[in-house]
């Protein structure tokens, strides 16, 4: 097991009953597949790559078990998941609170719970997941270079998709002056700490951030018995969703400061303290504002980093503003066959929108492998007023439309984020100047993803290729 | 046990004179107050070996810088350390600066440098793309390199304990009197925690304390001004924004900010020079670091600064005279000072430690002991990073009889299992999680640990057989966790 704990202690911690029933069986196999991909390498050795899948997922978290289902259920059968950690469930794993689920299954489930009903149907389908095994290269021809206890080996795919998940800003992404003592985690790290391996990490805490891991671990570590000193928001709104700030924060008595930050990281051995000060419109700090808060432990939940490293070495072109792959309505990335979804590809909000992402990349591969995928023209999907990006960035038409085609009448779901919180809002999305969809909201917020549908039909008879489909926004009063 | 001789210090230098020192057959006793070698001056600085056009002509820094290379270069290949010979480039952006370029370039003649050119502006550009427009001309010293500060102190003071030297951490020197055992003059060093530990002659290569040190011995005729440098460092992503060390014209303070890749593929920005009351005050401050970001940008404009993954500070140990302290102590016998080390020490720590061991070799003489040379020297260090340069075919016959060398536990830098297992187990030994970090690099990456911190943290318990909630990141009172659920 990865993090090498107590597991005795753990179920009881996380109750997931599901999961850890199946936790000896999970082992096991592990093993015999580990042990599989030996014989396989030895009976086909003289290849530029040692095994072959029709399609290869990278990451067996929420967005890779999702994805490889969806492939299998959309008929391809040889599906293989990679995972580097020893389990599968990627981050879910340690978050242990509950709220997964609502959307998508309608029910209220822990992030291991979620995580093991999907991989019950994973291996119900007999996909295979090979844990401990860790992607170190992909190639743009989808070969793909895998080290594990067993060795190092090449597989190649006909499609691949990437669910490699995001990693956390750490604080020297931030540079925070002052000195490096120990006490400063990431929350995940926090997280994983005391949920997983079961010690806490301090007795005083300021967390900087009010993203959604922020603020459930400032309930964690209150729960836990640690006095959770501040939490300290440099915008001027948080980006975490409402029913944490009530659930986490309020019911907790802790307070939230907007507008503020830390300004420098004091202590030599263990973390002593962290002055924090107010930001004005620019994020300067306010100088007469800077406060000192004695704390042995600081919390970063600052940001959420897609983990592309393999995907710019595969030579995919990058969004700037989602920091993830560019990708067209299928979830193919700029290389033919490469599909990403999850937060690998952009940071989503609820794990339930993850799956359904994955369920749109997972169909994507398969009907790659199908050859069922043959879009000629691309258009363009752009962010306009008070959007700060749209995903998919591109949308393939089929030019000559046979109108009996299923996939003339398919709904293309447009998701996208707003630039700052807003009131009473309308949103057009419009190819050209023509309207394709409205809808109004009553409020929108830069944490919480939304989303709005077109008809492929209406892009039909697009007049200019190079005509753009943009969002836009309109405050209403 | 009496020592033959015992180092104050673990840093480069003192490293670097105990490896030298057991190529004879001396017993030899390096101390070390922080929970691991190199916490000082030798972890956190630029890692550039210099030319030698920059100090002042006929100083030991002038000598010792030019002769130092070529050694230095000898002995990391010995130590399996990495480095990288890509050359400096010094620029200047208006007439004033260009005049002390052209006095660099006389310097560095006079101090025996070769390899040097000046380039007219677009000549430097066309030679590193990346240069800003702005530079007028620049000086290139093509013997200039790049290496791992720590990682060499590390390799030294390693190899130097594989020949027989013995490391003591934690032992931060209380107090240091002259006593005699059988008519024989002994050092007598206590320990803040009372251990005493006893020596023929003492080495003083302290770093920042190397005046209290002196002190200690009523030998006190100088004074360490720390200075502080700081700096940023950038993801590997950025690391082929420039292939020279681009530095600006020296001011008194400094080599000023400079613009480095590292061998190990970053991008390196800084450092700043201010004067600190206290060695110990390493930490970065918004102004430092707003210097580093606008000085850098003037050397080359397209810096990505989005990829910064880590700041942190440095101190150096200079001194008024602006020279190295490199001599036997005039009142105490047997007392030898290696002090005021500040750049380009890290260049010439080689002909430092062999200097300092003439000078040890010369006070042996005078009281009539001879020197035997050491039979079972062996000057070259296991490589830490052998699994990273094997071939796949290698890798994998090796993970068959060492699984652990194929579970990756750092995703960032690609580090496994049996690499940290290394680094806890090989001279000297990593003993918290920032020794694992600065030998094997995991938890050095892009996520800063994020990720790999739990897993390690469950392998440096194990190996040291020390409860989790005891493991520190850098000794002392730095543990991680606080207890156990």
């Amino acid at each position: 097991m990865i993090d090498g704990t107590d597991k005795t202690k753990n179920k009881d911690k996380e109750n997931f009953y599901e999961y850890t029933k199946k936790e000896s069986y999970q082992q096991e196999k592990v093993e015999n597949e580990n042990m599989e991909i030996e014989k396989e390498l030895y009976t086909e050795h003289n290849k530029e790559y040692d095994i072959e899948h029709d399609i290869v997922v990278i990451g067996a978290g929420p967005a890779g078990m999702a994805a490889a289902i969806s492939a299998f259920d959309n008929n391809v059968k040889d599906v293989v998941i990679i995972e580097r950690e020893e389990k599968p469930g990627g981050i879910l794993k340690q978050c242990i609170h509950n709220g997964f689920g609502l959307h998508k299954l309608g029910r209220e489930l822990t992030g291991p719970e979620y995580a093991a009903y999907y991989e019950k149907m994973v291996n119900e389908r007999n996909i295979k997941i090979y844990c401990g095994t860790m992607v170190i290269d992909i190639t743009k021809n989808k070969i793909i270079t895998v080290q594990n206890k067993d060795g190092i080996f090449k597989i190649k795919a006909k499609a691949l998709i990437l669910a490699m998940g995001c990693r956390e800003r750490s604080r020297g992404a931030l540079n925070i002056p002052g000195t490096r003592p120990s006490g400063i985690f990431s929350a995940g790290t926090a997280q994983k700490l005391i949920n997983c391996k079961g010690y806490s990490v301090g007795k005083k805490v300021v967390i900087l951030g009010s993203g959604d891991i922020g603020l459930i671990m400032a309930r964690r570590l209150s729960l836990e018995g640690a006095k959770v000193e501040a939490v300290c928001e440099i915008m001027p709104y948080s980006v975490g969703l409402k029913r944490n700030i009530t659930q986490c924060l309020k019911d907790f008595n802790i307070p939230l400061y907007l507008s503020t930050t830390v300004a420098e990281i004091h202590g030599s051995g263990r973390l002593e303290g962290v002055t924090i000060a107010k930001v004005d419109e620019n994020r300067n700090i306010i100088e007469e504002t800077k406060k000192y808060i004695p704390c042995d432990t600081l919390l970063l939940s600052v940001g959420l980093i897609p983990e592309n490293e393999l995907t710019k070495n595969a030579g995919i072109s990058i969004d700037n503003f989602t920091n993830g792959a560019i990708v067209d309505e299928n979830r193919q990335t700029e290389q033919s066959g490469i599909f990403a979804c999850g937060n690998v590809l952009q940071v989503h909000d609820l794990v339930d929108y993850v799956s359904d992402e994955a369920e749109i990349a997972g169909k994507g591969a398969a009907d790659y492998v199908l050859n069922k995928l043959n879009g000629q023209i691309i258009i363009k999907t752009v962010p306009g007023n008070g959007v700060r990006y749209v995903l998919p960035q591109r949308i393939n038409l089929i030019y000559e439309y046979n109108k009996n085609r299923e996939d003339y009448k398919r709904e293309i779901s447009l998701f996208f984020r707003v630039t700052k919180p807003f009131g009473k809002i309308k949103y057009t999305v419009k190819l050209g100047d023509k309207v394709l969809n409205t809808a109004i909201r009553l409020k929108a917020s830069p944490g919480e993803m939304e989303k709005i549908t077109i008809k492929a039909n209406d892009l039909e008879k697009i007049s200019n290729k190079d005509e753009k489909i943009t969002v836009n926004l309109e405050e209403l009063s | 046990m009496i020592y033959d001789v015992a180092i104050a210090g673990a840093g480069v230098i003192g490293g670097m004179i105990a490896r030298e020192l057991t190529k004879y057959n001396l017993s030899v006793l390096i101390l070390e107050k922080e929970n691991d070698v190199a916490m000082g001056a030798s972890k956190a600085n630029s890692g550039i070996i210099h030319g030698g056009f920059d100090p002042v002509p006929n100083t030991l820094k002038a000598k010792l810088n030019v002769k130092g290379v070529p050694l230095l270069y000898k002995t990391a290949k010995e130590l399996n350390v990495p480095f990288k010979h890509n050359g400096s480039i010094i620029v200047a952006f208006n007439k004033e600066e260009e005049l002390v370029l052209e006095e660099l370039y006389k310097r560095g003649l006079k101090n025996g440098v070769s390899d040097m050119e000046i380039l007219s502006g677009e000549e430097a550009q066309k030679l590193e793309h990346n240069l800003s427009k702005e530079v007028t001309k620049a000086l290139v010293v093509k013997s200039a390199g790049i290496i791992c500060p720590y990682s060499l102190t590390i390799a030294a003071v390693g190899n130097a304990m594989d020949n027989g030297a013995e490391l003591k951490r934690n032992f931060e020197i209380l107090k240091i009197e002259k006593t005699k055992n059988n008519d024989e003059d002994l050092f007598k060093i206590t320990s803040t925690t009372a251990e005493d530990v006893f020596s023929r002659y003492f080495i003083n290569c302290a770093g920042g304390f190397a005046d209290k040190i002196a002190e200690m011995l009523d030998d006190n005729f100088f004074t360490v001004i720390p200075r502080v440098g700081e700096y940023m460092l950038l993801d590997k992503s950025e690391g082929k924004t420039v292939e020279h060390t681009i530095f600006q014209v020296p001011t008194k303070n400094g080599k000023g900010i400079l613009v480095t890749p590292t061998v190990h593929g970053n991008l390196l920005l800084g450092p700043t020079a201010e004067e600190v009351y206290k060695y110990t005050d390493t930490k970065t401050t918004q102004k430092g670091l707003n210097t580093v970001k606008s000085l850098a940008k003037k050397s080359v404009p397209g810096i990505n600064f989005k990829e910064v993954i880590t700041s942190f500070s440095g101190v150096r140990a200079s001194e008024e005279n602006g020279d190295f302290i490199l001599q036997k102590s005039k009142n105490v016998k047997g007392l030898i000072h290696a002090a005021a080390i500040d750049s380009p020490g890290l260049s010439s720590c080689v002909a430092i430690a062999e200097y300092v061991v003439d000078i040890l070799k010369e006070i042996l003489q005078e009281d009539g002991k001879e020197l035997t040379e050491n039979k079972s020297y062996n000057g070259k260090r296991k490589d830490i990073n052998a699994f990273k340069k094997m071939t796949v075919e290698e890798k994998n016959l090796f993970i068959k009889n060492n699984p652990s060398f194929g579970k990756i536990v750092c995703r960032c830098e690609v580090v496994s299992e049996g690499e940290i297992l290394e680094a806890l187990r090989i001279n000297p030994k990593a003993l918290d999680l920032d020794g694992v970090k600065r030998r094997v690099r995991a938890g050095m990456g892009r996520c800063q640990g994020g990720f790999c911190t739990p897993y390690i943290l469950g392998l440096i318990a194990e190996e040291l057989k020390i409860p989790l909630t005891e493991v520190s990141k850098k000794g002392k009172n730095s543990k991680i966790v606080y207890k156990e659920l």
